[in-house]
């Protein structure tokens, strides 16, 4: 007995003291937090497991309902804007053209709507274990990624389905798009998440911001109307395409909707995306910087 | 050799109290924000320094910042100065099956949490029967969590925790959910992880159960360290702290009962004695008669009052403990200062250290006064025995035929 005791602590002493919790600086944390967030990989898989587990757990139909939502609003803007208001007349493959955006958007959606509830909804386990607490955020990006993996199947199948079918060059801009959508996305969940620990409020504010830049989006009406109606101002038109998700879905709907190839594009659309990753890596670093230092506290004010 | 698993030095924790949490609120109260928050000081220049292989007990009052010093190691809370370092793997059981998701199995929880407190998923498969067969569910670890019982939530928990391998187990104040059997076994799992040098860090208000199991206490009051060290002597502290808080207790009510009725009368126990055969005595033979002497003092003539005693072990387990009204003595009325006396014909207590306590009640029940630690005793034996009572057993050295 004696001698394990022994043997245990000689192996302790080995070990160097470490701080309990996470301290770094600002800056220098970076690298810190990243480490920490790798070696904790295991664990993040196993919260996107109970993410998308959870998520359906006891209903009957299951995945099917992460399916539902999107199709149900594919619906609906078909027939109320497609036929009722004749948008259909004036874009072709309609149905096609509104799914590739609205694919985009719910990635979008899901991971800053359920970002911010993530570490609120989480209480229970930050205030009484420590793990890195970016997990929680990225937990949702992986569960709503593998949401939007089945979307995007269905949309590719809807195109296959069509007969045509994205070749070549245009998957370029859905790996684009898609690497301007997960950073920004994720810096806003981090961002929002933290800051929804000290005011409440964000996350409704958050649900009215989405709805807004929704319809700020080519989504369900065309680039060509708003270009023309903007026409006479050019300001105007810069400023919407400084958008991120403006560019995001004009990226989805360049690869998936090869029946609006005669329509107008804005210029310079994949250069636009390369420059709004670059931005949105930015905010990712920022928004974790900035998330590492809100979070010791996050086990005394929820 | 031993090492330092765990330093804490001046380790201060402050919390805001802010009344207003949302948008509206704060900005309504921008003005006033100063008097919308609250400091209160959790901890306040803790130094503590834990060696491996040690049992540490927290103890105190409730809100004394014991658990919030055990969610310091856990690193969950930040410092507001001083640090906390320590080395080695760490593994917290904190409260009911935190961690658990309530939509998932037993099965899948296991894994979530095994996860959470660091092992890789091929350790987890490793140790899974092992978990499943400590926690004694297997019927039930396929079925979702929401459905368990309080009990079998601590189970399961509790089995992921003592398997995780740590270096550093935090408890807190969880094991009384489970039934008997069970807290046996987490018993004797604890012994076994001091036997391999493991440290644990234990939050509780059993006080028993610090001097059955702790080497070490730290007793807190109000977020500093009153005592630290052997658990019999901060339990001595402990107790001594919580009897004046009773005596703060009751002499507030008395002084706002001034105005109501009914009042609580005031009455003292003035001290205890102690005597052998008409002698006062400070240590006797087992199975000794003894006389306790109680002296008791009344401001105002009291009736119908109940006069008692108790025996407490060291560490301040009661033993013993009888009054006039279980005696079915009725007692005079009170006036100014009078003895009386409990006649013991033969203390059939065992070899040890005993201190005793007197109590005044009144009829209702309501404690007016009890003194704590009036009188000590020890009582001397030849070792046949151990345990607190004293039974003259004997042994015939031949095998019984039946």
């Amino acid at each position: 007995m004696d001698q394990q005791r022994e043997v245990r602590a000689q192996q302790i002493a080995s070990e160097p003291m470490r701080p309990a919790g996470p301290r770094h600086g600002f800056f220098s944390g970076t690298f810190e937090s990243i480490r920490d967030v790798w070696s904790h990989r295991e664990l993040l898989d196993q919260l996107i497991r109970r993410e998308v587990r959870a998520r359906y757990k006891d209903s009957v139909l299951g995945f099917f309902w992460s399916l539902a939502k999107p199709l149900a609003m594919l619906f609906v803007y078909y027939v109320a804007l497609g036929k009722f208001l004749g948008a259909a007349r004036s874009i072709p493959d309609f149905a096609i053209f509104i799914f590739a955006g609205l694919t985009a958007w719910q990635l979008f959606g899901d991971i800053v709507i359920l970002g911010t509830a993530s570490i609120v909804g989480n209480a229970g386990l930050i205030k009484k274990v420590y793990v890195p607490r970016e997990l929680f955020p990225l937990s949702v990006v992986g569960s709503s990624l593998f949401t939007f993996a089945i979307q995007l199947g269905v949309l590719v199948a809807a195109t296959a389905a069509l007969g045509r079918f994205p070749t070549g060059d245009r998957w370029i801009f859905f790996v684009l798009a898609l690497a301007v959508i997960v950073p920004l996305a994720t810096a806003l969940a981090l961002l929002l998440s933290a800051t929804n620990v000290y005011l409440r409020d964000v996350q409704y504010l958050v649900e009215i911001m989405l709805m807004i830049f929704m319809w700020a989006s080519p989504i369900v009406y065309s680039w060509g109307l708003v270009q023309k109606e903007l026409a006479t101002h050019p300001l105007l038109q810069q400023l919407y395409l400084a958008n991120p998700m403006t560019l995001v879905v004009l990226g989805f709907q360049k690869a998936f909707w090869v029946a609006g190839d005669g329509q107008p594009f804005p210029a310079h659309l994949g250069r636009s995306l390369v420059l709004m990753f670059g931005i949105s890596m930015v905010l990712l670093w920022f928004s974790q910087r900035v998330f590492a230092r809100l979070q010791s506290n996050f086990a005394q004010e929820l | 050799m031993s090492t330092t698993v765990i330093e804490i030095k001046d380790l201060s924790k402050r919390f805001v109290i802010r009344k207003d949490k949302s948008l509206k609120e704060r900005l309504i109260n921008a003005q006033r924000s100063k008097l919308h928050r609250d400091d209160f000081w959790a901890l306040r220049d803790v130094n503590i320094s834990i060696d491996s292989g040690s049992t540490i007990g927290l103890i105190g009052p409730n809100g004394s910042g014991k658990s919030t010093l055990l969610k310091m190691i856990g690193g969950i809370l930040q410092p507001t100065s001083g640090t906390v370092s320590l080395r080695g793997r760490v593994a917290a059981l904190l409260e009911l099956g935190a961690g658990f998701h309530p939509d998932l199995t037993g099965r899948e929880n296991v894994y979530l949490n095994a996860s959470l407190q660091g092992l890789t998923r091929l350790q987890t498969d490793r140790y899974f029967d092992a978990i499943v067969d400590f926690s004694g569910i297997e019927r039930f670890i396929d079925t979702q969590v929401k459905f368990y019982s309080s009990g079998m939530y601590v189970r399961l928990a509790f089995a992921v925790a003592v398997h995780v391998d740590p270096d550093i187990l935090l408890v807190d104040e969880v094991l009384a959910v489970g039934d008997e059997p069970f807290q046996r076994k987490c018993m004797d799992r604890i012994r076994s992880f001091q036997h391999e040098g493991r440290t644990i860090v234990l939050v509780t208000h059993g006080l028993d159960t610090v001097a059955e199991i702790c080497d070490r206490a730290v007793v807190l009051e109000s977020g500093r360290v009153i005592a630290d060290g052997e658990p019999r002597d901060a339990l001595r502290v402990l107790r001594s702290e919580f009897e004046q808080s009773r005596h703060d207790d009751i002499e507030r009510q008395q002084a706002a009962d001034q105005h109501d009725s009914p009042e609580i009368p005031r009455a003292h126990i003035e001290g205890i004695e102690v005597l052998s055969s008409g002698t006062l005595v400070r240590e006797v033979p087992v199975g000794a008669p003894l006389t306790v002497r109680v002296h008791v003092r009344a401001e105002e003539p009291l009736e119908d009052w109940i006069l008692g005693f108790g025996i407490e072990t060291s560490v301040g387990q009661t033993i013993y403990g009888t009054n006039s009204k279980l005696l079915g003595v009725h007692l005079p009325v009170l006036r100014g200062v009078e003895s009386y006396d409990f006649t013991i014909p033969a203390a059939d207590i065992g070899e040890g250290a005993y201190t005793f306590h007197g109590a005044i009640a009144i009829q209702t029940g309501a404690e007016v006064h009890r003194l704590l630690q009036g009188a000590s005793l020890t009582v001397a034996a030849d070792g046949r025995e151990t345990g607190f009572i004293h039974l003259r057993t004997s042994l015939t050295p031949t095998a019984v035929t039946a």
